[in-house]
């Protein structure tokens, strides 16, 4: 009995522990990390570009069922808020483009697809969660994250963008 | 097998205890997970077609149970 | 305190004290299974359909429902030996809901499985739990099953047998390219636990084959652990290895051991499974072939189930990436053919068929069978 009273105690102090919330270094209103990437079009896009503009980032992935999911939705977001402010910007975090390349073909967007190939950008958001959404204001600083996509979490999205929008 | 079911046990407490303390990052990111989402790397992916070989060999044999497997895959969300 | 003891309190424990983050898992993938199974082998053909639907309603809520038969046929060398005559269907009917709730999923189902002389009822729940960034899944279980044994020409014998079976899964994610899994698991059983009709044989003089026979008598309870580990390894060139071992042993005296290796190759449309399986077991502790005379224990078995043996089974897959295109509601299908050949070679169970002039000196019985799987998946 003692033997069970002492593993339960282990149990609950190491679930206990486990179970707290990873530290994020993305805190609210910290600039968002800087980086450059190849982008689906072709050219080198830097996020620097992007400044003046709501941003939304979202980490990506073919083999992810919750990321191809959220790709209608992100892509009518973005169809929805572009003229006023707003772009969404997709990563995709595949070391092979050709993947991410055959996911697009099937569910086509038209805002812009970088890649991750490195995963240098992925270790600079502390991407924690497939799929990833970073919101960053007009000034390029880090705003909201959201970590893994369930139907419903885009009403979150619309909620936090328009806010952005009239800053 | 007589002295499995404690030290098993107090293992899995460990390794849970371990797991909390210090916040070990995992060691392998969620966006590294390509190749554990491949549906090749599955531990199960046909359940009608191994519950009915388990059945087979069940039937047949001494030995049952143990069979079953959750986990591994994409970790989304 | 019993080795079935303390893994019970332990899942209760554990049950009570699995927390919830607040991120979250996925539940199983909605899809849709029509299996036929075919097993032919020692005189025995065994065929049906098994057909599994699982579908999401809303987003934390799965349901699966399953349908499966047995339809037997021909004779078996247990019939030599008054076992149960055979053409006989068996059927059974699954239903199963998952809950998901953070990185917490809650399973629970039921089954049932009726045939003309036996009847099985089965409860099942299980909790699931994803760890530290998904690299570790811990799930538990409890499975529950109320059994009546019955006699095909005998309508007042209605026995009742009761199972309890505790499970402990582990998985974890190696490396970027290496699963590990770990299963232990308990089953009790306690009540009629042999076969009304099977029979044991006893040397006997005075019969002209030298041998008479009587019913067989077994312990009214049985208690068993297993434990075994898994690795899925994926090769560079887009494959996985796969290795499984389970050691199992149990108060009836019977240890055995499962090897198994697979190795999974997709190629273009298709994709290509091969797998090899070992297996041996040492008898129960009141198994013979032939026992010295009437009564010669408090147990008697006959059971080839309970026997020496050793058993090796070869099996491939083919499966076929089906165009699903023109169904729009359809994510994906696959057509699937599996064939195992599965070899059992006895130490101490001999065939009877065979007459010899001094019971105990029949060939040793050899089992070789086919088992056949066709079957059609789809994702929707």
């Amino acid at each position: 009995m003692k033997h069970i009273a002492s593993m339960a105690a282990l149990l609950t102090v190491g679930l206990g522990v486990a179970a707290a919330a990873p530290v994020d270094p993305l805190r609210n209103g910290a600039p968002a990390p800087a980086f450059e990437l190849q982008s689906a079009a072709g050219a080198a896009v830097n996020l620097a570009d992007y400044r003046g503009q709501v941003v939304l980032l979202n980490f990506w992935a073919s083999w992810c069922g919750p990321c191809r999911t959220e790709m209608p939705i992100l892509e009518q977001l973005h169809r929805q808020y572009r003229a006023r402010g707003f772009t969404l910007v997709g990563v995709n975090v595949e070391p092979n483009p050709a993947d991410a390349l055959k996911a697009l073909q099937k569910t086509p967007v038209s805002f812009p697809i970088l890649f991750d190939t490195a995963s240098t950008v992925s270790r600079l958001y502390h991407v924690q969660g497939m799929p990833n959404t970073v919101i960053l204001d007009r000034k390029g600083n880090v705003r909201f994250v959201h970590r893994g996509y369930k139907p419903g979490d885009e009403n979150a999205y619309l909620d936090q963008i328009r806010a952005l929008i009239r800053e | 097998m007589k002295r499995l079911t404690p030290p098993l046990f107090m293992m899995l407490a460990a390794a849970l205890l371990l797991g909390g303390c210090g916040r070990i990052e995992p060691w392998v990111k969620p966006y590294e997970r390509e190749h554990l989402a491949d549906p090749i790397m599955s531990f199960n992916p046909n359940p009608v077609s191994s519950s009915y070989i388990d059945h087979v060999f069940e039937s047949r044999e001494g030995a049952r149970g143990a069979t079953g497997a959750v986990g591994g895959g994409c970790g989304c969300n | 305190m019993t080795r079935g003891a303390s893994l019970r309190r332990w899942s209760s424990l554990a049950l009570l004290l699995a927390a919830a983050t607040v991120q979250s898992a996925v539940l199983p993938e909605d899809r849709a299974d029509v299996l036929y199974h075919r097993y032919d082998g020692g005189g025995i053909t065994i065929q049906g359909p098994s057909v599994l639907v699982r579908k999401k309603l809303g987003e934390s809520y799965s349901v699966s429902g399953n349908y499966y038969v047995d339809a037997i046929s021909s004779a078996s060398i247990d019939v030599v030996t008054q076992a149960s005559p055979y053409k006989e269907k068996r059927t059974q009917y699954s239903l199963g809901t998952d809950l998901l709730h953070g990185k917490t999923t809650y399973s629970a189902g039921f089954i049932t499985s009726t045939e003309n002389d036996y009847d099985a009822q089965t409860a099942f729940a299980s909790i699931s739990q994803d760890l530290f960034g998904d690299l570790t899944t811990i799930s538990f279980g409890y499975t529950r099953g109320w059994d009546v044994v019955g006699m095909r020409d005998n309508p007042d014998f209605n026995e009742p047998t009761d199972r309890r079976n505790w499970t402990l899964g582990i998985s974890q994610v190696l490396t970027r390219n290496m699963l590990m899994g770990l299963n232990v698991e308990t089953s009790e059983s306690e009540g009629f636990l042999n076969n009304p009709y099977r029979q044991v044989r006893y040397a006997d003089p005075a019969e002209p084959q030298g041998y008479s026979l009587q019913k067989e008598r077994y312990p009214h309870t049985r208690t068993g652990n297993a434990a075994a580990l898994q690795l899925k390894y994926y090769l560079p060139w887009r494959a996985a290895l796969d290795g499984n071992y389970r050691y199992y042993d149990d108060t009836w005296g019977i240890r055995a051991h499962t090897a198994r290796l697979g190795y999974t190759h997709p190629w273009r449309s298709w994709t290509f499974d091969g797998h090899v399986r070992h297996y041996t077991q040492n008898a129960a502790d009141f198994y013979s072939d032939l026992f010295p005379y009437y009564n010669a224990q408090n147990f008697l078995a006959r059971d080839r189930e309970l026997a020496t043996f050793n058993s090796l089974t070869l099996g491939a897959m083919a499966t076929w990436q089906l165009n699903t295109s023109r169904f729009g509601w359809i994510q994906r299908g696959t057509l699937n053919l599996s064939w195992d050949h599965l070899h059992i070679s006895y130490d101490d169970y001999r065939d009877l068929r065979v007459e010899t002039p001094t019971p105990g000196s029949e060939p040793l019985y050899t089992l070789d069978a086919n088992v056949m799987q066709f079957f059609i998946s789809i994702w929707f």
